[in-house]
């Protein structure tokens, strides 16, 4: 039984003065099963943060619908938890603070939200900056707390929108790693969007490959690749050979979205 | 120098003494050199002794505290209806639709201006006064703590809907947290304002403040205790607007880091 089912889901914005609106999502079909870890790959502008954004709730589809164990989606919801690209802590709150919001919200006692929130500052290796807000941090540590922050709340489903897409690229392998090692831990079921065909595979069991603007799924690809991925798998042939394949699908729609193709 | 580099504290603190230095020591060389009528201008050691005798004799202490009263009393009456309205035009649209262009064009009144009606309505005692600098505030108040709160960050809000926060979960923990230090700031920048008005207000049909010293002295051709007051509403200003940033930084630590 599929966790997540997007069923059709297309996304038109209407056009602004006048203009003629703008097609930024075709209707496209993604199934997503229970511990699924799914990238969704695709060159910039192709509507896969729009995907995910309906997905979370925070935009409504033109046409078709989500659903959530069965139950369409109106509105975002705890139940779906979300690490953007740009950095969302809230900055009058420490870590710890951040990492309770959600808890807060659900009204849980002062207590057991200290004790859930220093687990997963344990989880995301923060011990110790509790009490630090976020303009003290580093960009990655930021966004380990606002993994800490969207697990904390135990959503049916993570939703990740080109989280490490600010870092630099060591810290970007690292956050890879330890998100890895996370979904290992909590068998959460993971959407997560990037442009990054690297990441896509290392990350993924299984890989939807966004086509040009006006996007939607083009192809979607198991990853074989065994479970726990250690960074050196990357240096596989197997990697590389699913490397050269999604290239030369990605490659032909980068091509398209750029204009550029013959 | 060069452009944008910054000062050292010590020195920054120096310059800033030097130009009031220099600002008495012209007034004082214009004055006591001769090059001014003592008719039109006091000299600097007539101003402070005619300020310690306004002080001691005729009683200007409850003057001081009459203004400082006047001030606080209707700037915080405005404060306290603004804020409520302000959020709530920043959180809601259609309220704002509704209020802003009103808040917009009332803003254009000069509280001043109100007075000969606000005398008519109110008579001259306190509630006048108080009225003044309620209209005066009130208006710059509403508006630009709406446009803080509906400048908060589209990402935190979105984050926050993400982590479960419902309509009013969000006014109450995030957009309300986010806009409070810039609020904070207005409040310090409008309540500058207020003093302005209240010496406007003071200056007719008041009975004390220093607004009613300074007309009573203009009669006597008093420069020196014209000058004293208008002194001294510069240094009740300077000490309430340090202490203002002061609490402001100390209450948001996180938005100065």
């Amino acid at each position: 039984m599929s966790r997540l089912s997007i069923r059709g889901v297309g996304r038109t914005f209407p056009g602004v003065n006048g203009g003629a609106p703008t097609l930024a999502l075709q209707p496209t079909n993604l199934e997503v099963a229970d511990n699924d870890f799914i990238t969704v790959l695709g060159p910039s502008g192709c509507g896969k943060s729009t995907l995910l954004r309906i997905v979370a709730g925070l935009d409504t589809p033109s046409v078709g619908e989500v659903l959530l164990d069965d139950q369409p989606v109106h509105g975002p919801g705890a139940d779906r938890g979300m690490v953007f690209q740009s950095y969302t802590l809230f900055p009058w709150l420490t870590v710890r603070q951040n990492i309770c919001f959600g808890l807060r919200e659900k009204g849980m006692a002062g207590a057991q939200q200290h004790e859930i929130a220093d687990r997963f500052i344990a989880e995301v290796g923060l011990t110790g900056f509790e009490s630090h807000y976020p303009k003290q941090l580093s960009g990655g540590m930021q966004q380990r707390v606002a993994l800490a922050r969207a697990l904390a709340n135990d959503p049916k489903i993570l939703l990740l929108d080109e989280p490490f897409g600010a870092l630099d690229n060591q810290t970007r392998a690292l956050m890879q790693e330890l998100l890895l090692s996370i979904w290992d831990l909590h068998r959460k079921t993971v959407l997560f969007v990037t442009h990054d065909i690297d990441e896509a595979i290392f990350m993924a069991n299984r890989c939807a490959v966004f086509s040009a603007r006006p996007g939607r799924i083009k192809t979607e690809l198991a990853i074989d690749l065994p479970y726990p991925r250690h960074y050196t798998v990357k240096t596989t042939p197997r990697f590389s050979e699913l490397k050269a394949q999604v290239t030369e699908d990605i490659r032909s729609e980068s091509l398209k979205a750029a204009g550029m193709d013959a | 120098m060069k452009p944008l580099l910054a000062v050292e504290p010590g020195r920054r603190i120096a310059l800033g003494v030097a130009f009031f230095v220099l600002f008495f020591a012209v007034w004082a060389v214009a004055t006591l050199g001769g090059f001014v009528s003592k008719t039109f201008l006091a000299d600097p050691l007539t101003m402070v002794r005619s300020g310690w005798d306004l002080l001691t004799q005729q009683g200007f202490a409850h003057d001081i505290g009459m203004t400082m009263w006047r001030v606080l009393g209707g700037f915080v009456v405005a404060a306290l209806v603004a804020l409520p309205l302000g959020v709530a035009m920043g959180a809601y649209k259609p309220v704002e639709a509704f209020f802003e262009p009103f808040v917009s064009f009332a803003r254009y009144l000069p509280a001043s201006a109100f007075i000969p009606l606000l005398i008519l309505w109110a008579g001259i005692g306190e509630a006048q006064k108080l009225a003044v600098i309620f209209l005066g505030s009130f208006f710059q108040l509403v508006l630009m703590i709406a446009v803080s709160v509906g400048n908060t960050r589209r990402d935190l809000v979105e984050a926050a809907y993400t982590l479960g926060a419902r309509d009013w979960g969000i006014v109450r923990r995030v957009l309300i947290p986010a806009a409070a230090p810039e609020i904070a700031e207005t409040l310090r920048l409008v309540l500058g304002w207020a003093w302005t008005y209240v010496i406007v207000a003071e200056l007719i049909g008041a009975s004390s403040g220093i607004g009613h010293m300074i007309t009573d002295s203009q009669a006597l051709l008093a420069t020196d205790q014209i000058i004293f007051g208008i002194i001294t509403i510069g240094v009740i200003g300077l000490v309430s607007d340090l202490g203002f940033k002061r609490m402001n930084r100390r209450l948001f630590r996180w938005a100065s880091l």
